[in-house]
C-alpha cells in the first residue's frame, strides 16, 4: 500500500509512513497516538518485570525462613518492584496512555498543544527507567532502600542508590511536562462550542491530574537531589549527625507521593466515569458532582502527606491535622462510589468487558479506600503501622484502583486504538481469573497484618503461614489470568475482526472518528452542539 | 493572534528590577548577622518572596498578562504558602 502518497487523513495513525521508517516513524513521532502507544508498550515491558519481582517475593514468603533469596536480596527486589511499579507504571500510567492517545481526540483536537516536548517527555521517560535499571546491573548492589528512599538510610546504605535517586528525579521530568502539556491543550484546544461543563469526565480528571504534576513533581525532585548531595558532600539537610533533620526528609517526600497516589487514581476514576455511562447507556449521574469531586480530591489530597509519618515522631497537632485532613478526602471519592452506582441504576446495562472491569474497580476500590480509613485513624494507625495491613490497603487502591481501570480502559477503547475488537470470551475468562488470583493474594494480607506480621520482611513465624500460602498462590492465579488478558489484546491486535467507529455506542468524541483514527484524527476540528454534556444518552 | 497585545517594557524598568533585586540578595546575606532566633526562616522566605514575585510580574510578565493567567499563578502560590503552614503544625508544635 502506498500510503505515503496519502494525505494525513486519508491513512490510519498506524499506517501513515511519514518522513522516517521501521523503529523511527515510532520513537521519532509527535502524534500524540503513536506515542501514547510508545507508553503503553514500554510500561508493559517494565510491568512484567515488576510483576517477575513481585512474584518472587511471594514465592520467597511460601514458607518461614529463607525460600529463594537471602533477606539482602529482598530488601533489593522489594526497593526495585516498588520504584518501577509506582515511578514507572501507575503515576504516569493512565495519563500518559489513555491521556495522550484519548485527551486530543475527546475535546475535538488535532494534537496536544506541544506535540515535540510530548515525544521529549516520552524519551525523559525511557532515560529515568535506563537509569534506574542500571542502578540493578551495575555498581555495588542493587538498591534496598523501599522505593521511599528514606533518609537517613538512603545516603548510608552502601547500595547503589544514585542511579536510582536520578533515575526517579528524571522521571519527575517526563510527568511535569506532560502535566504542563495536557493543561494547555485543555485549557486553549478544545473543540467550537465544548464548554468546561461540557467537557468529558476523562479530560476533567487528567486536568485535575496534570496540576499535582505540575506542583507536587518539582517538591521530590528537589528533595531527591538533596539526598543525592547528602550522599556525596554531606551536606547535613537530612543528617542528624550534621544538625539534620531525617523527618524533613519524610515531609518532602510525601509532600509530593501523597498527592501522587491522586496522579495514579484520578485519571482510573475517569476512565471508569466514560465506561459506565457508555455501558449503562445513560446520562452520568451528578456530572457537576464528578467534577467538583475530582477537583476536590487534586486539592484537599494535597495536604494530606503527614499520616504517612503518624508513628514517624510528629507533633501531635500536626498528626490530628492531618487524620482530619485524610478523613475529608474520602467524601469527595465516595460522592463518585456514589454517581456511578446511581448512574447504573435503571440503565440499559450491557455486560461487556470494560464493565466488568469498572464494576471490579468499584468493588476493590472501595475495600481500598476504607482500609485506608482504618489507617488514617491515629489510634488504628499506631497498631497497623508498616505491617501487611499497608501493603494490603494500597495494593487494592494502587494495583486494584488503577490496574482494574486501566485494564477496563484498555479493553474499552482498544477497537479504537487498534481498529480490531478482541476475544470477549477469553477477556472475560481473563478478568475472572485475574480479579479472583488479585483478592486471594491480598486479602490474605489485611488478616496477616492485623495478626502482626511487619512488612519488608523476608521471614515471619509459623502461625501466619496458612495465609501466606493462600497469598502466594493467589499471586500464581493472578498472573494466569493477567497472562490470558494480554495473549488475548496482542493476538487482537494483529488479527482480531475489523472494529467499526462505535462499538459500544458510546457518545463522546472518540467515537465519532474512524477505528483507528486517521493521522489528524478529524477532517475539521468538530462543532460541538450537544445540549447537556457528553452523554446525552436516549 | 489577533487578541494578543504586546507591551515593550522599557530597559530602564528591567535595569532597576536587576538593581532591586540585587540589592535584595546582598540584605538577605546580611539578614544572617543579625539573631532573630526562629524568625530567621520568615526573614529569608519574606524576601525570597519579594524577590519572586518580582521576576514573575516583571521579567516573566506576568503584569500585562490576561486575569486568568495571574489567577492560577496566585493558586499555586496559595497551595504553596498552605504546604508551608501545613508543615509548620509539625515543627512548631514539637
Amino acid at each position: 500500500m502506498q500510503a505515503s502518497s496519502k494525505t494525513p487523513n486519508d491513512v490510519s495513525y498506524l499506517e501513515y509512513q511519514g518522513k522516517h521508517k521501521g523503529l523511527w516513524k515510532w520513537i521519532l513521532s509527535t502524534d500524540h497516538k503513536r506515542i501514547g502507544l510508545l507508553y503503553l508498550y514500554s510500561m508493559m515491558t517494565l510491568f512484567l518485570v515488576g510483576v517477575t519481582l513481585g512474584l518472587a517475593m511471594k514465592f520467597e514468603l511460601i514458607a518461614p525462613g529463607k525460600t529463594i533469596m537471602e533477606a539482602k536480596d529482598y530488601n533489593a527486589v522489594f526497593t526495585v518492584h516498588g520504584v518501577i511499579m509506582i515511578f514507572m507504571i501507575v503515576i504516569p500510567g493512565l495519563p500518559a496512555v489513555f491521556g495522550n492517545f484519548m485527551l486530543p481526540i475527546m475535546i475535538g483536537a488535532k494534537d496536544v498543544a506541544f506535540p515535540k516536548l510530548n515525544l521529549l517527555s516520552w524519551w525523559v521517560y525511557i532515560a529515568g527507567a535506563i537509569l534506574v535499571i542500571s542502578s540493578v546491573l551495575f555498581g555495588d548492589g542493587s538498591p534496598d532502600t523501599g522505593w521511599t528512599f528514606y533518609a537517613p538510610y538512603s545516603f548510608k546504605t552502601g547500595s547503589n542508590m544514585l542511579p536510582a535517586i536520578f533515575g526517579a528525579f528524571v522521571l519527575g521530568f517526563s510527568s511535569i511536562l506532560t502535566g504542563l502539556n495536557f493543561i494547555v491543550t485543555i485549557h486553549r484546544m478544545r473543540a467550537p462550542g465544548m464548554t468546561w461543563t461540557k467537557m468529558p469526565l476523562f479530560p476533567w480528571t487528567l486536568y485535575g491530574t496534570a496540576w499535582i504534576q505540575l506542583l507536587a513533581t518539582p517538591v521530590v525532585g528537589i528533595t531527591l537531589v538533596l539526598v543525592a548531595l547528602e550522599r556525596i558532600f554531606g551536606i547535613g539537610v537530612f543528617d542528624p549527625a550534621l544538625g539534620g533533620d531525617p523527618i524533613l526528609y519524610q515531609h518532602l517526600f510525601w509532600i509530593y507521593s501523597h498527592p501522587a497516589v491522586y496522579v495514579m487514581i484520578l485519571p482510573a476514576m475517569g476512565a471508569i466515569s466514560e465506561i459506565i455511562p457508555t455501558f449503562s447507556q445513560k446520562h452520568i449521574f451528578g456530572y457537576k458532582a464528578i467534577v467538583a469531586s475530582t477537583l476536590a480530591i487534586a486539592f484537599v489530597g494535597y495536604f494530606v502527606w503527614g499520616h504517612h509519618m503518624f508513628t514517624s515522631g510528629m507533633s501531635g497537632t500536626a498528626q490530628y491535622t492531618f487524620s482530619i485532613l485524610t478523613f475529608l478526602v474520602a467524601i469527595p471519592s465516595a460522592i463518585k462510589v456514589f454517581n456511578w452506582i446511581s448512574t447504573m441504576y435503571k440503565g440499559s446495562i450491557n455486560l461487556q468487558t470494560p464493565f466488568y472491569w469498572a464494576a471490579g474497580f468499584i468493588f476493590v476500590f472501595m475495600i481500598g479506600g476504607l482500609s485506608g480509613l482504618v489507617v488514617g485513624a491515629l489510634a488504628t494507625n499506631v497498631y497497623l503501622h508498616d505491617t501487611a495491613f499497608v501493603v494490603a490497603h494500597f495494593h487494592f487502591i494502587v494495583f486494584g484502583g488503577v490496574g482494574f481501570s486501566f485494564f477496563g480502559a484498555i479493553h474499552y477503547w482498544f477497537p479504537k486504538m487498534f481498529g480490531r475488537m478482541y476475544d470477549a470470551t477469553w477477556a472475560n475468562i481473563g478478568w475472572l481469573i485475574f480479579t479472583t488470583g488479585f483478592l486471594a493474594l491480598y486479602s490474605p494480607m489485611f488478616y496477616l497484618g492485623m495478626q502482626g506480621m511487619p512488612r519488608r520482611y523476608y521471614d515471619y513465624l509459623e502461625e501466619f503461614h496458612a495465609a501466606n500460602i493462600l497469598s502466594t498462590l493467589g499471586s500464581w492465579v493472578m498472573t494466569l489470568g493477567l497472562i490470558i488478558i494480554l495473549i488475548n489484546l496482542f493476538r487482537s491486535a494483529k488479527s482480531g475482526p475489523i472494529a467499526p467507529k462505535d462499538p459500544w455506542k458510546g457518545k463522546t468524541l472518540e467515537w465519532t472518528v474512524p477505528s483507528p483514527p486517521p493521522l489528524e484524527n478529524f477532517d475539521q476540528i468538530p462543532e460541538y452542539h450537544e445540549k447537556d454534556g457528553p452523554y446525552e444518552y436516549q | 493572534m489577533e487578541n494578543e497585545k504586546h507591551h515593550i517594557v522599557p530597559y530602564r524598568v528591567y535595569a532597576i528590577v536587576l538593581l532591586v533585586l540585587v540589592v535584595l540578595t546582598f540584605l538577605s546575606i546580611a539578614i544572617t548577622d543579625i539573631e532573630l532566633g526562629s524568625y530567621t526562616v520568615v526573614g529569608a522566605l519574606l524576601l525570597a518572596s519579594i524577590k519572586s514575585s518580582l521576576v514573575l510580574t516583571y521579567f516573566m510578565h506576568l503584569k500585562f498578562d490576561q486575569p486568568y493567567i495571574r489567577i492560577m499563578v496566585g493558586f499555586v502560590l496559595a497551595v504553596f504558602i498552605a504546604v508551608v503552614i501545613v508543615t509548620f503544625f509539625d515543627y512548631s508544635f514539637r
